[in-house]
């Protein structure tokens, strides 16, 4: 991977009419990164994806890509390609004249085109004898790869994808992402991914970009965003945590209102006075005494479901659910309204702000 | 059940033919016998009036010797012009009513249907008003220029204007059908993998929309082949159509047999060219659908 920026947003911003879809973005994109940028629906990802392919303008700010600036170049002459959230595939074409298309656009002789089709087909697990198939004859994930090939066919300098595997079953989802982190591995070009799930962008990514309501919020490697998020946002946008809303009392002491008792935290940012304590569900542990952790809590089991290789339980203590996750081999052996005990270690638990 | 065997129920019909039997009755009767009858009457013989002679091809002898193939070429050759011309007019506008327009297409659509409420007559003496001597057109380029030209009522090209202004609707609507049903995102994705505007056009709007052109165009096509009001009004019987002189057979000349035989031979020549179109343009595989 090489380390200069590919692609430089600065203070990009794209209004419509009075909604201000995406509100004055900075990013500097390494050459050969695979970033993900990832949000809620709503939160301006698209619209910021469609400006990075040129099929939206900005309104505000600069899209520089390898240090010049493209703003106005329209999205046929740029020398990147986008993966549709529908994959946007040609229905009339076959599998082969899919890949090529690109290829005859830039008027390149049928017989190098298809060699370069069958060698992308080949790379990415296609059959040869699908070279004549019809789209629309494809799976599911087999229209990703062809969707995949032919974004790759004209050598693009980055790759954009707009949520491709949204509408994928859970399984083969996970087959495709860890399909495309090998593309990306071996292809050694920049992509550019958006997804609503950090999830499936802590998979792939090298870095993470998390937006909400048009701007990007937090940006940092995958650990970085799981384990240093900058706010509640963040922090709960991971799936489900643990979020205690704590304050100062008068004498130094942190207390919450929704639930009895002091805590002990990490390390609380200069001047600090309220916010939130999180802490994820597998640093969470039933206590025999409470002596094991930093802090604990008393509260009764209300739940328990089984997620394959671990076990959630949902623990109520007073009004708040507090949710705890077991390996299966250390399965806990209360049962449904038993009293027990909780907590957490303080340097397992984060302090953040809204 | 002891013996293990079954008794097959043996319906007199399955459920689906037995419901569909009186709307394939209907059929039956109201399209497939008046067909049936027109393609009998056609071997009878000249100026008879019932079905009960022995066939004979004496009605098709005579028109082959006859001029009729003069007017036929006439309605095809009118109907190819007009379907053409609408094929030019109407894709820009389809584009815009599925694409540009907006919430404007509506308020558009509704003025090109209003029209369709007035009698195709009635508006056609409409344009012999606007376009006649001394009429809108002409009497007002004389009150304000002074100029007389000579009016256009009354050619082949009059003819060609009223029919595109008669079929405007029956080849825009499925068009615009056409139209709407390209996927926008693959129309982006052809620009984004390096296509023009034109490429774009050319390799993927035009054959995703192509089954709302053809169905336009074959629409149009046959409606323009039939039709008889144009010539008559606006091209003053300059040319006779070949549904005109089906209408002298069944009427002035009261020969029912030779008016028959050219629907017949109407309907074939007709028939042929729209499966040849079909068979070359196989909606389905343009569709993606085989």
């Amino acid at each position: 991977m090489t380390d200069h920026p590919i692609l430089q947003l600065r203070a990009l911003t794209k209004t419509f009419g009075d909604l201000s879809a995406v509100n004055g973005v900075d990013l500097d994109i390494d050459a050969g990164e695979f970033f993900t940028i990832v949000g809620p629906s709503g939160c301006g990802k698209t619209t910021l994806l469609r400006m990075l392919a040129g099929m939206e303008t900005p309104t505000g700010g600069d899209i520089l890509l390898n240090g010049e600036r493209i703003n106005d170049l329209p999205a046929n002459r740029r020398p990147t390609c986008m993966v549709f959230q529908s994959l946007a595939l040609f229905p009339h074409r076959t599998v082969g004249q899919n890949i090529e298309f690109s290829l005859k656009i830039r008027g390149i002789d049928a017989a190098t085109r298809r060699d370069r089709a069958l060698k992308l087909m080949q790379q990415l697990r296609l059959p040869e004898n699908y070279y004549g198939k019809s789209v629309t004859k494809c799976s599911g994930g087999e229209r990703q790869r062809v969707a995949l090939a032919r974004a790759l066919a004209f050598d693009p300098q980055i790759l954009f994808f707009d949520e491709p595997l949204s509408a994928i079953d859970y399984k083969l989802r996970k087959t495709l992402e860890k399909e495309l982190k090998d593309i990306h591995r071996e292809t050694r070009k920049t992509f550019v991914y958006i997804t609503h799930s950090l999830e499936e962008a802590m998979v792939m990514s090298d870095r993470i970009g998390v937006m909400r309501g048009g701007k990007l919020i937090q940006v940092g490697t995958p650990e970085q965003i799981y384990t240093k998020p900058r706010d509640k946002f963040v922090s709960e946008f991971m799936g489900e945590v643990n979020v205690i809303d704590i304050r100062l009392d008068g004498d130094g002491r942190l207390v919450s209102n929704a639930v009895a008792g002091r805590f002990v935290p990490p390390l609380l940012p200069k001047g600090f006075s309220a916010g939130h304590l999180v802490v994820r569900p597998e640093f969470m542990r039933f206590l025999i005494r409470a002596d094991q952790a930093d802090n604990h809590l008393t509260g009764r089991i209300y739940n328990e479901y089984a997620l394959g290789s671990r076990i959630q339980y949902q623990v109520r203590v007073g009004e708040q659910v507090f949710v705890i996750e077991t390996l299966r081999q250390q399965v806990f052996a209360g049962r449904l309204d038993d009293e027990v005990l909780i907590g957490w270690n303080a340097a397992d638990s984060i302090v953040v702000g809204d | 059940m002891a013996t293990g065997l079954v008794v097959p129920r043996s319906p007199v019909l399955a459920p689906g033919r037995r419901h569909a039997l009186p709307l394939l009755l209907l059929l039956l009767i109201g399209f497939l016998a008046p067909l049936l009858a027109i393609l009998w009457f056609s071997v009878m013989p000249p100026r008879s009036f019932t079905l009960w002679h022995p066939p004979t091809f004496e009605n098709y002898r005579t028109i082959l010797a006859e001029t009729f193939y003069q007017s036929a070429l006439w309605s095809l050759g009118l109907a190819t012009v007009t379907v053409v011309l609408l094929a030019l007019i109407c894709y820009p506008l389809a584009y815009g009513l599925s694409r540009v327009f907006g919430r404007w297409a509506n308020l558009l659509t509704l003025f090109l249907v209003l029209p369709l409420f007035v009698s195709e007559n009635l508006r056609l003496y409409g344009w012999i008003l606007f376009f006649i001597k001394g009429g809108v057109l002409l009497g007002g380029l004389k009150a304000m220029t002074g100029l007389q030209p000579e009016s256009w009522l009354f050619t082949p090209g009059m003819i060609v204007f009223g029919m595109v202004y008669v079929y405007l609707p029956f080849m825009l609507f499925p068009m615009t059908l056409g139209v709407s049903m390209v996927p926008r995102e693959t129309t982006e994705a052809a620009a984004d993998l390096g296509a023009s505007r034109w490429q774009v056009f050319r390799e993927v709007e035009l054959p995703l929309a192509m089954p709302g052109i053809i169905i336009g165009c074959l629409l149009t096509f046959v409606l323009a082949v039939g039709a008889i009001a144009e010539a008559k009004v606006l091209g003053g019987q300059s040319v006779i159509p070949i549904a005109h002189d089906i209408e002298i057979a069944f009427t002035y000349a009261q020969n029912w047999p030779l008016g028959a035989a050219l629907s017949v031979l109407l309907m074939i020549v007709v028939g042929a060219l729209v499966l040849t179109v079909l068979r070359r343009f196989d909606l389905d595989r343009i569709l993606g659908r085989r």
